[in-house]
């Protein structure tokens, strides 16, 4: 091992990396999470990237990030770096915002000519000085270094410079002490099948690494606390995958056979991408002609017995609508996701937001009531799109689970469960003694929950539709006074799942007289403040909803015991007024964001404490 | 699939027949619980989907399972269940507004996915439900309640577009035609792969007629002609008339006239991949040429729902994991040690 000039230990640091979105910096970024990962460190990641597939190279709109926070009680990406790598001027230029002040910003230097600054639109030749960086910066010759460390490698010039994202790697991996040995094997999986950029890249990794041990010995390098874990085995996890999984998951536990109808939409595709790889567990995922198709294609696989699941975006939901609202006249289970992102209209394609909260609990004609649920963090995501599955498949009834861009493309380090972590599934078979009388109505009085006859099954022949049916016979009925009945016992369904669903939970300061509340991918943020501000010596309590239609059963009993109750939402109040329009005569104060990013931290610290300093 | 036999009446449900009086819709519904009893897949292993308008109510008159959906979408409804339930027999029931106006795109790609159901296509060339507003096969200048000036646009022809698709069946039948339709929907059923029927049909309220240049008992002989595969391309009364090739293009002529021989006159190989020769005896119309009925392709070729299949069983031998935690312990990950 190298020696290590003077090591200093904390609990947590955030690390950015940026360059040209073809600069490989999520690769380089992914490999540190998950080396980091690997030695204990909680993890969180966020990366940023541009809405346009590859900009002009070194331009502003090309520049690429990606954000991960490491150590001890991480909850989030952290709102600002210690450490920003920028891998030419435009990187630079459009994170130093995002970087702390003093922190570390290493450069490559042979990135810095007078035309690369031009094309950043600098207007002199000193960067620092025009963006008033308050920061360590290193100046690493990182492109030259890597073209000497593969000189004899006979690769060509172009593959040569792509590996320039490793040896930056190197050189954090350095900085923060990370093993070597970790980062070659996870470059060995990455390329498994070129053997000749392996060996390239294990080499400049090499090179970066030895680089700052060599002629950084100044500087500070950090070895970062890690936490005591539950045994077992982890994986790196982002969200939309793990919304695959867990709908997959849902799927063995409850014996329906998984089928997503899909049509590519940013930031949801990933989920469509690793179900269409899940072939390999028997999954079907088919991408349909239109968004439309997608749904329905879900609606004709959930009729034929399937878990029926389509997934979305903002724009796609809406195209979606009118399916929606038959799955919940023919009363099916269906999963629709939604990764929401700015809207509207098509909006910000790659960026966060929680707008779509009305669209999901209201968006379609007629009495049409769906579960509602949103998970808090990427690892969240399974065990809500397994929740999404059990109470579309156990209570008959379309579920929308709304997650969103930062968690849907954020990771961490997730344990992988084990058998038995996770309930059996059980599906509303018609009941053997039902099956002289049963008809395609008739409910389970229990749950309210319609029988589900699988197609194929001898004796169960029956005829679904949008057409209202009558209570009792189940045929067409376009009586006034069924109707009503029918639209009462479609909402009770869905109202009854509460008593399905877990209540509502007080963290932090739970005898405060503020109570913080969000719902959805700002979970880590929102708790993170609402720790902050007890460590600050302002008390507040703070509550997290992840079941949104129904509410948890306590809801009211929560809210009405404080004072002041605020909702933190990226969006102008969705959550807030519903909760107003739900409990006639509750306040709920609000804070919010609607700029396409996540909450900082400090946000929420801040709109606080101006409202509880409010009379 | 057990084939046992089974009559009309078990593929027919207790519901009321709630058609208009005279419509064509009436037979077709008896045709087709005909065809499915000379098939003989059981009624619990058949399934009927259709989208909206007065031809999507047929569902609910069969015994089978059955979906009564939403405007349009029956044919991505219909693929949706195939591919989660391939045992099933699908069937997918629309007309010329539901399969060709907002159905449109669905309509070409399940073609074009030649994913195994079959799309009946019922073609009354008006929408009957809304009462009486042009379709997308209407005629150009047609005259109806939201064209009062007649239409300014060009219609559809179902056939072209199943070809431009590039489908691998098209069937054709007339509503009065009970043998006829009988026949066709047979041969739909037992193509493997998408099967596209167009009935044509009379809307008795509406449009009343609208087919009788056909249709009429005086002209049908003349102005159709009934394809089967192997057999000549004969039609007429006394079965006098043939078509023959005329350059490109097809021509109609009296067998012993102007030299013409049996000789002369056309097989017809529904079975042929290409597909030139039959896109132009689909658009025969009844005017210069007689318009085509019966089966008028019927080619093999790969079915969208079992390449999945295929590849599902393919990939899973391959990579033999046994579920999911599996498949993660298989990839990236590490150990956390007590």
């Amino acid at each position: 091992m190298l020696e290590k000039a003077d090591v200093k230990t904390i609990e947590k640091v955030v690390v950015r990396f940026s360059g040209d979105s073809g600069d490989g910096m999520q690769l380089a970024g992914t490999i540190f999470t998950n080396v980091s990962a690997g030695v204990g460190n909680q993890v969180s990641t966020f990366p940023d990237y541009p809405a346009e597939v590859r900009a002009p190279q070194g331009s502003l709109s090309g520049v690429s990030g990606f954000q991960v926070h490491i150590g001890v009680g991480v909850h989030t990406p952290g709102d600002k770096a210690d450490v920003l790598i920028a891998m030419n001027p435009a990187a630079l230029k459009q994170n130093v915002k995002h970087l702390k002040k003093g922190g570390t910003v290493i450069v490559d230097i042979d990135s810095f000519k007078e035309s690369d600054l031009k094309k950043a639109q600098f207007v002199t030749d000193d960067p620092y000085k025009e963006l008033d960086l308050n920061a360590q910066v290193l100046e690493v010759p990182i492109t030259s270094m890597t073209k000497a460390a593969l000189a004899e490698s006979g690769l060509d010039n172009k593959s040569v410079l792509k590996c320039r994202n490793i040896f930056a790697l190197g050189l954090v991996c350095w900085l923060f002490n990370r093993p070597i040995e970790a980062v070659i094997h996870h470059i060995k999986n990455k390329f498994a099948r070129k053997p000749a950029v392996f060996e390239a890249n294990s080499k400049v990794l090499q090179a970066g690494f030895d680089y700052g041990a060599n002629t950084h010995a100044s500087v500070s390098t950090y070895r970062i606390e890690s936490e005591d874990v539950r045994p077992g085995y982890y994986t790196d996890i982002n969200g939309n995958t793990a919304i695959a999984w867990g709908l997959i998951l849902a799927s063995e536990k409850s014996g329906r056979p998984l089928f997503l109808g899909s049509y590519p939409i940013t930031p949801a595709t990933d989920i469509l991408h690793e179900l269409a790889k899940r072939r390999d567990l028997g999954v079907k995922a088919i991408q349909m002609e239109d968004e439309i198709a997608g749904v329905c294609s879900a609606i004709g696989a959930s009729f034929a017995g399937n878990l029926g699941v389509t997934s979305t975006s903002g724009p796609g939901l809406a195209l979606k609508s009118e399916g929606i609202g038959l799955a919940v006249m023919a009363e099916l289970p269906l999963v629709v996701i939604d990764v929401q992102r700015g809207g509207p209209s098509t909006g910000l394609p790659t960026k966060t937001e929680q707008t779509d909260l009305m669209q999901a609990l209201y968006g379609r004609n007629g009495e049409s009531p769906v579960v509602v649920v949103a998970p808090a963090s990427p690892t969240d995501c399974f065990d809500m799109a397994f929740e999404a599955s059990r109470l579309a498949i156990e209570h008959m009834t379309p579920v929308i689970l709304l997650s969103d861009a930062f968690i849907g493309n954020g990771s961490s380090a997730w344990r992988v469960p084990d058998e038995g972590d996770y309930p059996q599934i059980c599906p509303p078979y018609v009941p053997e003694n039902l099956r002289e009388a049963w008809k395609p109505y008739m409910r389970d009085e229990s749950t309210m929950a319609r029988y589900w006859a699988i197609p194929g099954t001898e004796g169960l022949a029956h005829r679904l539709g949008g057409l209202e049916k009558d209570y009792s016979t189940s045929a067409l009925s376009i009586d006034p006074v069924n109707h009503e009945h029918m639209v009462m016992a479609r909402r009770e369904k869905v109202a009854k799942i509460a008593d399905d669903i877990p209540e509502l939970e007080v963290m932090c300061d739970a005898d405060a007289d503020t109570l913080l509340i969000g719902w959805g991918g700002t979970y880590g943020h929102l708790f993170t403040a609402a720790e902050e501000l007890n460590k600050m010596g302002r008390k507040v309590a703070f509550a997290h909803f992840r079941y949104i239609n129904p509410l948890p059963k306590n809801t009211f009993d929560v809210l009405s015991r404080y004072k002041k109750v605020i909702c933190a939402e990226l969006n102008t109040g969705m959550m807030a007024d519903y909760l107003q329009s739900r409990f006639g005569g509750m306040q709920v104060l609000r804070i919010n964001k609607i700029q396409g990013q996540p909450f900082l931290v400090q946000e929420i610290v801040d709109g606080v404490i101006n409202i509880m300093d409010e009379k | 699939m057990d084939c046992v036999n089974f009559t009309p009446a078990d593929y027919k449900s207790d519901q009321p027949v709630r058609w208009c009086p005279g419509c064509g819709d009436h037979a077709i519904l008896n045709v087709l619980h005909k065809a499915m009893a000379e098939v003989g897949v059981p009624p619990h292993m058949t399934a009927v989907i259709s989208g909206i308008g007065c031809s999507s109510r047929l569902p609910y008159y069969m015994n089978t399972y059955g979906f009564h959906t939403i405007h349009g979408r029956a044919a991505a409804i219909a693929t949706g269940f195939k591919v989660a339930n391939p045992e099933m027999s699908v069937w997918q029931i629309s007309g010329d507004g539901d399969g060709l106006a907002i159905g449109g795109n669905h309509f070409i790609h399940a073609v074009r996915r030649n994913v195994d159901i079959n799309i009946l296509l019922l073609n009354n060339k008006i929408y009957g439900l809304t009462k009486g507003q042009y379709s997308p096969t209407s005629d150009r200048g047609f005259v109806s309640k939201s064209s009062p000036y007649g239409t300014t646009e060009d219609p559809f022809i179902p056939a072209e577009l199943v070809f431009g698709a590039r489908g691998n069946f098209f069937g054709r039948s007339i509503d009065v035609e009970l043998a006829t339709s009988q026949e066709v929907l047979v041969a739909a059923a037992r193509h493997h792969g998408t099967s596209v029927v167009e009935i044509l049909q009379n809307c008795v309220i509406f449009n009343n007629g609208i087919h009788n240049y056909i249709t009429d008992r005086e002209y049908r002989a003349e102005r159709t002609i009934h394809l089967r595969h192997g057999e000549k391309m004969l039609f007429g009364k006394n079965m006098e008339k043939g078509l023959v090739r005329d350059g490109f293009l097809l021509k109609a002529v009296e067998v012993g006239k102007d030299g013409y021989t049996l000789d002369d006159v056309l097989v017809h190989d529904a079975h042929t991949r290409s597909n030139f020769l039959h896109q132009q005896l689909a658009m025969m119309d009844g005017h210069e040429l007689p318009l085509a009925v019966g089966v008028i392709r019927d080619v093999d070729s790969l079915v969208y729902n079992e390449e999945i299949d295929m590849q599902i069983s393919q990939i899973r031998e391959k990579k033999g994991f046994s579920s999911l935690r599996d498949m993660i312990l298989g990839g990236e990950h590490w150990e956390v040690k007590e």
